[in-house]
């Protein structure tokens, strides 16, 4: 991807707090209108990536461009083009729906003949048309954090930074949240959001691994699957921890992962090994119901990227 | 799992708070040993119910028996037989490894001539060995929440409930931890998980999906998979993205459509469009797409098609 067209980019930057290297040497480039995901348990450096694309916090080293801007020396000016949600949003439970969004319309300076146009075409899109004059306190969590999308909105930004945007909401508030930022994302906003959860990584055009504030792997969710290293097999069957003892030092076995009702097992090779597992279950009084290739998730491939031995 | 009785039991299990009804009428058995994941949207009764199963809310109907005492005749005896866990509240960050363990085991009522054991065995489960000096909030994500497993579990309870007990926590640790779960119940522990989180869910053994109050499925992931659904799931790589999800929300038999990445995900039912129409369907409204392919449903498909669609507009309570 040529940087000049990028409408994001990450150049070496590395933050320190104090002993703590919070981010290592991360560069990337976000192209326009794509999601852009950082995706890593607490503590591996999305939040701190996130506040320096946001400006509010210096790299040690490091440059960073938003739409052409040097984040570093224009930091006013690179505002402007961008909005930054923040895990916890400043939304005043104590004033309506309305009330927030006029607030943050005012602290944008959006003038004000867009403002009641723009605020009640972002409230119809996020569902939230008729509560204009609800207590923003008295929402839901899912409520809560599409409101703060229409306030981080209200002034038409071209670059969305969102951290951990679904925390705490439930799975179909989270998809409703996902179907704005994909229309966001058709009207041309790039949109940069961080995430714990490997389910939700996969929605994202592409992500960054992130791990001890490195990137360990930066591609599309296809891709990242491909390259995990063999194949996962799904073997089910009544009694799920007999089946995964029968196959802790089997053959072409790499990894075991023991579900609620069935066993993930990574091998080399799923054609060779799934009659060779069969057998060796059948013959240990475990006999499977069923063993399925499955697709691996974001999460397996995490795994596998860091191997077993890596530290909690 | 044959034993007779269930180590959690709630028949017609009713809270009411004033005209509003939080739970209404649940009834669940829970084997010993069992992992079971409770799911539901925010403001389900999720929490409402676990707090009447650890007999700190009275219910205004109905009874629970866990570990084999009554919610409210025996509220004393429940408590003392069961483990809470929540990743986020239950450490003390400034107090050391060895502190927080001491603390939990005096607010437990660890008998002191149990405790150097149990101590022992906390720390080795979780793996903190040589470091119960070290202060908590120094700890890594995922030692910090086997530690806090290890305080919940100090007084042996039978029944332990967890509440979103690995989010945000590395990928290894959180094998890490689910892996002691299951050896926890493997001992006859059982535990109940409470989570917005289906990578979680798909740990559990069976999972009760909670709605308005009313337990609306209960099984184990792949039964939820295979017979909650309601249809069959198909997924197409398709261009632009936006008309594409606008013409398939309104399109006929289409129950559910939702974009992941550069694909839609699309829930067909019987009687209306086929998997093989959804191209030439798309083409005619101006939408380039490939063959569907069908795909296996997620949990979170699930929730959606048993969830969505019934109103929610109500708040949090």
């Amino acid at each position: 991807m040529p940087q000049a067209t990028a409408a994001v980019v990450a150049d070496g930057l590395s933050r320190r707090f104090g002993p703590v290297e919070a981010v290592r040497e991360v560069s990337f480039a976000v192209a326009p209108g794509e999601i852009f995901g950082l995706v890593g348990p607490d503590g591996a450096g999305k939040t701190t990536i996130l506040r320096m694309l946001a400006g509010v916090l210096s790299p040690d080293v490091g440059e960073i461009a938003l739409d052409g801007i040097d984040v570093r020396a224009e930091p006013e000016r690179a505002k402007l083009h961008l909005s930054y949600m923040p895990q916890r949003f400043g939304l005043y439970e104590d004033m309506t729906v309305a009330e927030n969004i006029f607030f943050y319309a005012t602290l944008f300076a959006v003038p004000g003949k867009e403002r009641r146009a723009r605020s009640a075409q972002l409230l119809a899109a996020a569902g939230l048309g008729e509560f204009g004059r609800r207590l923003a306190g008295q929402l839901s969590g899912g409520m809560k954090q599409k409101l703060g999308l229409v306030c981080a909105l209200i002034h038409t930004p071209r670059v969305l930074l969102l951290d951990e945007p679904t925390t705490g909401v439930d799975p179909v508030s989270r998809r409703d949240f996902w179907a704005i930022l994909y229309g966001l994302r058709e009207s041309g906003v790039t949109i940069l959001l961080s995430t714990a959860y490997m389910d939700e990584a996969e929605r994202c055009s592409r992500l960054a691994l992130l791990h001890e504030g490195r990137i360990r792997a930066l591609d599309t969710p296809a891709r990242l699957k491909q390259a995990m290293l063999g194949a996962l097999l799904a073997v089910s069957g009544p009694d799920p921890r007999g089946l995964r003892d029968a196959l802790v030092d089997a053959p072409g076995v790499l990894g075991l992962l023991l579900m609620g009702d069935r066993v993930h097992v990574r091998v080399d090779d799923a054609a060779r090994r799934t009659p060779e597992l069969r057998a060796r279950l059948a013959s240990t009084g475990h006999a499977p119901e069923d063993i399925v290739p499955i697709e691996p998730g974001i999460e397996d491939v995490f795994v596998a990227l860091l191997g077993p031995g890596a530290p909690a | 799992m044959t034993d007779a009785a269930p180590a959690v039991l709630a028949e017609g299990l009713t809270k009411k708070f004033g005209t509003f009804t939080a739970v209404d009428h649940l009834d669940l058995a829970i084997a010993v040993g069992e992992v079971v994941g409770f799911i539901g949207p925010n403001g389900a009764g999720k929490s409402t119910t676990i707090r009447m199963l650890c007999a700190l809310l009275r219910p205004s109907a109905g009874r629970a028996v866990v570990a084999g005492f009554d919610v409210v005749h025996a509220a004393e005896q429940v408590r003392a037989h069961i483990g809470y866990m929540s990743q986020k509240f239950s450490l003390y960050g400034d107090l050391t490894v060895a502190e927080n363990l001491r603390f939990f085991a005096g607010i437990y009522h660890v008998p002191h001539a149990l405790y150097d054991e149990r101590r022992r065995f906390a720390i080795s489960m979780a793996g903190l060995e040589g470091r119960e000096n070290a202060l908590v909030r120094t700890l890594a994500g995922g030692w910090k929440q086997r530690l806090a497993l290890g305080c919940a579990i100090l007084h042996r309870p039978p029944v332990l409930f967890l509440d979103e007990p690995t989010s945000g926590v590395e990928p290894q640790a959180r094998r890490q931890f689910w892996e002691l779960i299951h050896r926890l119940a493997a001992e006859r522990v059982t535990i109940l998980v409470s989570t917005h989180y289906m990578e979680e869910a798909e740990y559990c053994n069976r999972i009760a999906l909670i709605d308005r109050g009313r337990l609306v499925a209960l099984g184990s992931p792949s039964e939820l998979r295979r017979h909650e659904l309601g249809g069959t799931l198909v997924a197409l790589a398709c261009a632009p993205l936006g008309a594409a999800l606008a013409a398939l929300r309104d399109a006929p038999g289409v129950a559910e459509a939702a974009i992941f990445g550069d694909r839609v995900h699309v829930l067909l039912s019987t009687g209306g469009l086929a998997a093989a129409d959804l191209p030439g369907f798309l083409a005619a409204r101006g939408v380039h797409a490939d063959v569907a392919q069908p795909i296996a449903a997620s949990l979170e498909d699930v929730f959606v098609r048993l969830v969505a669609g019934r109103a929610r507009a109500e708040p949090a309570p």
